[in-house]
This record gives C-alpha cells, structure tokens and sequence, in this order.
C-alpha cells in the first residue's frame, strides 16, 4: 500500500542512539529501508553507525534531509512530546513504538492531531509499527516472515499478527502492507482507519483483522465493513477467556466492570459484516482462504 | 492503580473537596484513638479494602455488612472487633473475599440528597467525561439502564480543561441553586484538577450527598490511576497497597513479566499479550481452564523464563504449563535453550508443552527434543492445546 510507506519513504528515527532505537534501525536498514537521519537531543551533528546524520530537532531532520516518515523510540516519559514536535515538523507519518505512554498524554495527542492540524497520521503508540513487504520495514516486526503480495493485515498485537503473518506468507500468500496500530485505549489510528485505506488501495485484495477485548473498535471497523467493504475479510479475537476489570498486558486489552468490549460482542459484530471468522489464532489465514483464493 | 477509599478522601480534601471528618485504623489501638477522636454519637465504621458493594457484604465468619452507621462509641468499637482483619465477601470480591486490615471511621451526617459525581477518561473520544446524576448512592450503571435520562454527561477537552461554564452547566442540570451552585462548582473544580494533575482514569463520588445544613459533601470516592503515568507521582506510588495484589503478580512485575492470576490449572507463557490472550483463549477451546495470563515480553531469556517458571509454579493450582513462543528477532534456537536451562533451574514436576514458532524453529525443536527436559515439543499452537489439556486430564 503505497499511501502510507513504501520503497520512497525517507525515515527519520527519534531515539536512534538508544539501545533500542539502534538495535531496531539496524535490522530495518538491513531489510532495506531508507533512513535518512536520526534525532537525539544533544547529539547533532553525530554520525550514527558511520551512515546516519543525527539531528537536534525533527525540523533539521525534515528541512536538511527530506524525511518524509517518522518513527519514534522514546521512553515513555517523553514520547508524546516526541510526537507533538514531529507534528510541528509537518511530518506526515509519525509511528510510535513506546509502550507504557500516559493516557492522559495521548488524549493531549489525539485533539492535537483532529483539531489543530492536518497533516499527520499518527500510528501507535504501543505498536510494533508497519511494513510494506519487499520495501520498507518500520518498527519491530522481523522482516524474514513477510512477503510481498496483497493481503492487507491490521492489528493491535505483535507477535500475534507475526503468527498470521507467517501462516499467510506459509501458504503462498503475501501481504501489501501490515499494520500494528497498537494495544493502547487512544491511539492515533484504529481498525476502520486502516481497513478505510485498504479498501480504498488498489493493491490490496483482501483484508485481515485481528482485534484484542476492551474498547469498541473492532465494532466501528464491522460497521463500516458491512456497508463499504466488498473485499474479502478475515478476522480474529483475542481474549475471549479473559476476566473482567482486569487489563491484560496492552492498556487497552480490558473489558470494563460493565461488561463493555467483550470478544463475544466483537465475534458478533463480525459475523454481523460478513466477516469470515477464525476462532483459534491457528486459522487465520484459513478464516481468509476460505473466502478468497488469491 | 487503584486506592483505598480514605487515601482518595485524603486526596481529594487537599484539592478543596469536603468530606466528612475521618480517621483511618490498621490495628487495636489505631481504632481505640480514631475512635475517640469522634464524637459519643453517630459514626460510619468503613471496611477499606479495592472493591465496591462493602454495605452489603458478608464476612466469612457470618457477620453481616462491611459499612455500618453505629450510634456510639461502644458500637464503633464492636463494629471495629468485628471487621478489623476479618475476611469480607461481596459482589465485587469473587468467594474468596477480601482480608480486611484497614478500617475507616467517619462522622455520620444529615442526608438531605444523595447525588453522582464522577469523572473518567473516555477511550472512544479521548476527552475527560464529567458524569453527573440526582440518582446517587446506587449502582449508576443500573440508573443509566433505567432512566439514561437522568444521567448528564459533560466532555472536557485535554487541551481546553475544565472552565467554569461548565461547572455551572452540571449544577443547573443536577437543579442545584444560588450558594450550593457556587460550592458544587468549587467542589467539581477540585475533583477535575486532582483528576487531570494525578493522571486518574477514574474518581468517583457516590454519593456526593447535601446535607440538612445545606453543605455539599462527598461521602465515598473511588479513585484509579494509570499505571503507565504513576513514575511521575511518587506520592501516589506510595499509596499502593500490596495486601490487595495477588503476590504472584507483585513479584512478576518486579521482573518485568505481566502476570495476572486467574482460576483455572493450565499455566501458559507467551511473548506478546495479544499472542498470550489467544493461548489463554485456545486452552479453553479444548475444555482446558487457564490458570494464568503471562507475558514475557520481547525477552524470553533465560532469567526471564526462570522468574516465570517459579512464578507459575507457586500457584498450587497449575496441573499443567503450555510455553507458546513466536520468535521473530529472538530466534527459535536461542529461545529453546533459555527454556532448557529454566527447566533446569526449577523443579518443573508437571506436565510441560512447548510450541515454538518461527526464525530456526526447526533447531529450537530439535535442541527441546534433545535436551534431556521432561517436556513435549507441539508443531502447532492447537497441537499444543490438546496435548497439554489431554495431560493434564491424564495425570488426574
């Protein structure tokens, strides 16, 4: 999918001198994407690994070597700061890793990005990031399972996107663009974002959704797949055996005290779209070829 | 996070909100002071434990209510012998029940009205909601079932916050008038700051009570943070109250492994929570009960796997573990030999099943294969699942 990265993307890393910033830019510029410049605060003017400019400030980062995407690598205290300057910087993708970011900072975020600017799309934060196979690898994911086809992949886990991922890519079938929007109750893009622009994409041919409980995005995404989407989709969801009130591992994996964001009201809402359904994370690529052949 | 219900009425009096006059007691002489700081006339005896519908709870050993309304001192004091370290059921608690080792004792008031204030950060529009009623002092969600009507809703914008207008609004709504308008308005101005300076997600008051002199008083509160924001309030962390965590769980956090504590007898560990909710899922697809939620994160090393054997292995319930790692950056093969030193490092005496997937996870089979370890290697995730549910059954 080509709206959002792709062989074109100039990427910019804010945090590239941390651990895991450096240990991550590796592996993606390994895979082939093209990282122009990194940011840390302090260090500009620093060579990064012998092949990356540092920068100061997002905006030296965008004005002196064109970046174009921006992924940040930022401990939790200042990642939503991070995402506000890449903001300012006019950065039209921002995808941010962080895991553990202040709610109260994200809902600063979001009426940030709906109401005062146009811009950016934010993914994340709390995700393990997006790639387009055979063309740019942003974030976490290890490339080697992905391969490049026309299965577009949403989702709010990690590893059980990768799980997916390898069955489809098993079976012959590769992926236009995956993407990890995060386990995080306010983040930057949701379900129906996602499937909007798969739909919307011609170079993808079928969609898979993998939800988790709590919240009601998955629901949104069904609404808008029953009255939109002709393609053909799969989808799955985690945390069917889950109590209540208790929040597993994502900070947006909690069905409410009130019973609010089940996998039952989820698998409902699926079924009600037409959504072909798998009920073991073991069959999701069947739950896809089921319906389409490719 | 959450708090206690004289921790949140501490808070909340020092952003200006009134409350009623109460002193907090963990043992025998704590009770004997905080009673006699009140007066020989009506005082509530409060069981402080994290979990709602204390009035109408029953204590273990039969004694009825976690919330009494007592007429003198002597009855605080047989209220207090009776609760102070008891165990205390109700709905919200599940059988078990609460160990009850703080009380709260309060001046008792006159009771014109009891009404609903609360405040919460809504997810689906990432804005602060101030949610109001007449209908205090009952299960709100069951006033929002009956009468919605009833229910005011008022959105606060993160970047804009609370103005004055809107406290105004809420109290024409609830048909406060003249000088109560300007108090409810204080007191709302009081709530929101604390909410938004503390990073809550939650603080409720129900009820928030007039009283026959014409004050405005919050008789209960609620109150929960976000954990991921709690490092920046090291006086809320000191809040945190251990007794009312599952041990298992204080100690996983401690190494970075998110463990929650469930009923069943199948452990599960797992890389990646959405993967760890779906193993969870899977297990009891096969007629399995899981014992746990348990992810390792991005780590699975070695010290890591340990930390989570032990952990697993101190709930006496678990009958059985399913390992279940996707190895992406961490390959297969490295994964496999950090969970054939664990193994070795504790004393695993139920039946395990390992399912690894991904980088080199045919050299991660073989080397579990291999390694000497009481385990069985499954090809597939729902392989896994019906041998580990299978064995558990078998061994009785």
């Amino acid at each position: 999918m080509s709206i959002l990265v792709n062989k074109d993307t100039r990427l910019v890393v804010q945090g590239i001198t941390g651990k895991t910033g450096t240990f991550h830019t590796q592996q993606c510029i390994e895979y082939g994407t093209n990282v122009v410049a990194g940011v840390t605060p302090g260090k500009g003017g620093q060579i990064w690994d012998g092949k990356v400019p540092v920068c100061n400030t997002v905006e030296e980062a965008v004005k002196q070597h064109g970046a174009n995407v921006s992924v940040i690598y930022v401990p939790p205290a200042f990642a939503a700061d991070s995402i506000l300057e890449a903001i300012e910087a006019q950065i039209p993708l921002v995808i941010c890793i962080t895991e553990g970011v202040p709610v109260r900072d994200m809902a600063e975020v979001r009426r940030r990005l709906y109401f005062h600017n146009t811009k950016t799309k934010l993914i994340g934060p709390n995700c393990p990031g997006i790639i387009t196979p055979g063309e740019c690898k942003i974030g976490i994911m290890p490339g080697y399972i992905h391969k490049p086809g026309r299965v577009g992949v949403v989702s709010r886990s990690g590893t059980l996107t990768y799980e997916a991922v390898w069955q489809l890519t098993q079976r012959g079938h590769g992926q236009s663009t995956c993407i990890g929007i995060g386990g995080d109750p306010i983040n930057g893009t949701s379900q129906l974002d996602a499937i909007r622009m798969f739909n919307e994409d011609p170079e993808t041919d079928a969609i898979i959704m993998i939800g988790e409980i709590g919240g009601s995005a998955e629901e949104e995404a069904c609404a808008y797949i029953k009255e939109y989407v002709k393609k053909p989709v799969a989808g799955f969801i985690a945390g069917a055996s889950a109590p209540k009130g208790r929040t597993m591992g994502h900070a947006g994996a909690i069905v409410s005290a009130s019973g609010a964001g089940t996998a039952e009201a989820k698998f409902a809402a699926m079924e009600d779209a037409g959504v072909s359904i798998a009920r073991n994370p073991s069959e999701i690529a069947d739950a896809l070829l089921r319906i389409y052949k490719g | 996070m959450n708090i206690h219900e004289y921790q949140a009425k501490r808070l909340l009096k020092e952003y200006g909100v009134p409350v009623p006059r109460g002193y907090a007691a963990t043992n025998s002489r704590e009770v004997e002071t905080a009673i006699s700081h009140l007066g020989d006339d009506m005082i509530v005896v409060k069981a402080q434990i994290h979990a709602g519908g204390r009035g109408k709870g029953t204590f273990t050993d039969g004694y009825k209510g976690g919330v009494k309304v007592v007429k003198n001192r002597e009855e605080a004091q047989d209220a207090a012998n009776h609760m102070l370290d008891n165990t205390l059921v109700t709905a919200q608690t599940g059988p078990e029940g609460r160990k009850v080792q703080t009380l709260y004792f309060t001046e008792a008031c006159d009771i014109e009205h009891e009404y609903y204030l609360a405040i919460v950060l809504d997810r689906e529009t990432a804005q602060s909601v101030i949610i109001a009623s007449t209908e205090g002092g009952m299960d709100i969600e069951a006033v929002a079932e009956a009468t919605p009507e009833k229910i005011i809703r008022v959105s606060i914008s993160p970047t804009m916050g609370l103005r004055h207008y809107h406290c105004r609004r809420v109290a024409f709504a609830l048909g406060f008038e003249g000088e109560q308008v300007k108090q409810f308005a204080r007191i709302l101005t009081g709530v929101y700051k604390m909410f938004w300076e503390k990073n809550a997600m939650l603080v409720e008051i129900n009820p928030l009570v007039t009283t026959k002199q014409g004050q405005i008083i919050a008789l209960d509160a609620k109150v929960s943070f976000d954990s991921n924001a709690i490092f920046q309030h090291p006086d809320i962390q000191q809040l945190r109250d251990l007794n009312e965590e599952d041990p298992k769980e204080v100690e996983a956090s401690k190494h970075n492994l998110a463990y929650i504590a469930l009923d069943g007898n199948i452990a599960c560990m797992v890389n990646g929570a959405g993967l760890a909710m779906a193993t969870m899922d899977i297990i009891q697809s096969f007629g399995g009960s899981p014992a746990n939620f348990l992810d390792v994160g991005g780590g699975a090393n070695e010290d890591q796997v340990t930390a989570a054997f032990k952990i697993i292995l101190s709930d006496p319930n678990v009958k059985g573990i399913l390992v279940n790692i996707f190895g992406g950056i961490m390959k297969c093969d490295v994964i496999a030999n950090g969970i054939v030193a664990a193994a070795k490092n504790v004393d695993i005496t139920v039946p395990l099943v390992v399912r690894l997937e991904g980088t080199n996870v045919e050299a991660g089979k073989k080397i579990l294969r291999e390694s000497g370890v009481a385990l069985t290697p499954a090809d597939s995730l729902v392989q896994a699942a019906e041998f580990i549910v299978e064995q558990v059954k078998n061994a009785g």
